[in-house]
């Protein structure tokens, strides 16, 4: 880069306009190839700087419509439909949109109780993956905090199940889980303990269900957690156990309130993620309807919209699902953030 | 406190590892025995030599290798396709000032938290509308551009290009185009490979919408659905079944042990500034 010494004064960051008129005035001083001077190279002159000052205009706009033209098409076009559909009848012998009907859909949605049902099994579910994901997340992440001899490998270990597709997850967990010859039955009677029917029982089932999006989920927001400890100071923790505080006491007083914003985003993302569990409940199933299980048991939220919509052609109704799936989501996750500050406010040790 | 860490650390990470590991191992182990010995009580715990017996059979019963190659097709052009779009967004909205840049971005923002599901029903109907079911551009349309993208872009390039980089190349004469694809592009690379790997995978992996878009043609996921309904009711192969996800799972596996370090770093970095 050959600045001219005139424009390292003007190109103070900030100073856009300064910088375009010694571009301009450097183009003065040095007329274009071919150009004479003269009015010609005067007039080129100022088709060049209108060109500049239009380019430094658009092309920020230039850049950005790409993504918002697809993004409406593929994104927020089909939100707004969504929205449109819930409020409409639907025929769905003639493949057509009915009559406006007003909040009826989601009043059917409402009254139905596999809907209630499926709410029931998403709160089960997230709950029953969520909290132990983050309470060991954040240990190994604990662990992973400390000088350890090849760190790189531990933290690519972490991330193995990460690799692995929830339909191959399920696959494998369900063989695990399976009521009749399933390892984990295996073991449980080999100490003697009764075996537990995980595809029948609801909420075994949704143990089951849990394990799986744990075992893929938890290394990797470990990572998340490990990244935001690493940026606490050093001497904090000195200071601390000099005092007397011991590992538990420093992780529980002062880690965690130091990495409450990354705790605040690791709980909302695992919030959104868990509520919309969709595959391991529709592979877990071995019967045929495939949803969520011969009484329902495990059948998420994410499913009934699935049913609903995809299967049942439903689309008004699954459309209200749909909102009423996302009206469900944003409200927890406010419960949670709030939840989550609360309990990672600054303590005294 | 500089402590070396003791024993009982070591001893919990591995136990964390074996944990993250083993079912994996279990997938490998039951689809190298036969159909009759992955039955057994207890189970056999050390690979058996029926593995490509078994791989034979999948590639039997579902259409193995067109699946696999949709799935390719599908994950590189979605992954290309949100690497462009968000590093040309996310330069403009980390370095050029712009009417209305604020409100477009948390705009962007906002938008991440929508669930992706909740438009399935809508997706579904435009496709059927446009005759696009049952074919890749249907799987591949709604994964073209993601707002993470656009937001990881963003927060990469706010400091890994300088303004006074930008500056210079435009007292070069630079076009912004050229300023973008000499200053901009270079310094982003790390992240666009990130960026690539995250959302190759995340394609890569999906099982809803796939399901919901095709029919008759297969992605990799849905082809394992299949081969799980093909033993339903009766007594389940499990070596057929376990053999097909080793087998599905295996070309991912190569990926995260290429390219494993720097998704750990695009993880942690990602979280730092998220």
């Amino acid at each position: 880069m050959t600045a001219p010494a005139e424009a390292d004064t003007a190109a103070q960051p900030g100073n856009r306009t300064a910088t375009r008129r010694a571009a301009g005035s450097r183009d003065g001083e040095d007329p274009g190839d071919g150009g004479r001077g003269g009015r010609r190279g005067e007039r080129r002159l100022l088709r060049r700087e209108r060109r500049a000052r239009w380019d430094v205009r658009l092309a920020p706009y230039l850049f950005v419509s790409p993504f918002f033209l697809v993004f409406a098409v593929v994104g927020m076009f089909p939100l707004a439909y969504t929205g449109y559909l819930s409020l409409h009848d639907w025929d769905r012998l003639a493949y057509t949109r009915g009559g406006f009907i007003g909040l009826d859909n989601f009043r059917w949605v409402l009254d139905d109780p596999l809907f209630t049902k499926s709410l029931v099994n998403t709160l089960s579910i997230f709950a029953m993956s969520s909290i132990p994901q983050v309470v060991i997340a954040v240990t190994v992440a604990a662990l992973l905090d400390q000088q350890l001899r090849g760190s790189t490998f531990w933290r690519i270990s972490v991330l193995l199940p990460f690799v692995v597709a929830p339909t191959a997850a399920v696959l494998i967990f369900g063989t695990l889980f399976s009521d009749r010859s399933g390892l984990v039955n295996e073991l449980l009677s080999s100490v003697g303990l009764d075996p537990i029917r995980w595809h029948v029982e609801r909420w075994w089932s949704h143990a089951a269900i849990s394990s799986m999006v744990n075992w893929r989920w938890t290394g990797y927001n470990a990572l998340i957690f490990l990244a935001a400890m690493q940026a606490v100071p050093r001497e904090v923790y000195e200071s601390a156990s000099l005092d007397g505080a011991g590992r538990v006491r420093q992780l529980l007083h002062i880690t965690l309130p130091m990495i409450r914003p990354t705790m605040i985003f690791v709980i909302v993302t695992t919030t959104i993620g868990g509520l919309q569990i969709f595959t391991e409940p529709r592979l877990f199933d071995d019967t045929a309807q495939r949803e969520g299980g011969a009484d329902h048991q495990y059948m998420t939220m994410t499913l009934y919209v699935y049913v609903k919509g995809i299967e049942d052609q439903f689309y008004g109704r699954a459309s209200a699902a749909a909102w009423l799936l996302f009206l469900f989501i944003i409200s927890i996750v406010l419960v949670n953030y709030a939840a989550t500050r609360w309990l990672t406010r600054r303590r005294a040790l | 406190m500089t402590r070396r860490p003791g024993a009982l650390v070591y001893g919990l990470l591995a136990a964390f590892v074996v944990g993250s590991a083993l079912p994996l191992y279990w997938s490998f182990m039951i689809g190298s025995h036969t159909r009759e010995r992955a039955l057994d009580t207890p189970p056999p715990l050390l690979p058996g030599g029926h593995f490509l017996d078994n791989a034979g059979r999948v590639l039997n019963t579902i259409d193995f290798w067109q699946a696999m190659f949709n799935s390719l097709v599908v994950s590189t052009v979605c992954a290309t396709s949100v690497v462009v779009f968000s590093t040309l967004a996310g330069y403009s909205f980390a370095k050029l000032r712009f009417r209305g840049s604020g409100p477009l971005m948390g705009f962007v923002v906002m938008t991440m938290a929508v669930p992706t599901q909740l438009a399935i029903v809508p997706l579904f109907i435009l496709m059927r509308d446009y005759r696009l079911l049952d074919t890749l551009a249907a799987v591949a349309l709604p994964t073209l551009v993601t707002a993470f993208g656009v937001f990881f872009m963003r927060q990469y390039l706010f400091d890994a290009v300088p303004d006074e980089l930008i500056e210079a190349a435009r007292m070069d004469g630079c076009s912004m185009l050229r300023t973008f694809w000499t200053v901009a592009v270079p310094a982003a690379r790390p992240a666009m490979a990130i960026l690539f790997l995250f959302t190759f995978m995340q394609v890569w992996t999906d099982y809803m919408w796939p399901l919901v878009a095709l029919q008759k043609t297969e992605t990799l996921q849905i082809a394992l659905d299949r081969l799980a309904l093909t033993g339903q009711g009766q007594s389940t192969d499990y070596a057929l079944l376990l053999a097909g996800t080793a087998m599905a799972t295996v070309p991912l596996l190569v990926l995260f042990v290429l390219t494993g370090r720097q998704l750990v770093t695009g993880i942690m970095q990602g979280a730092l500034k998220g």
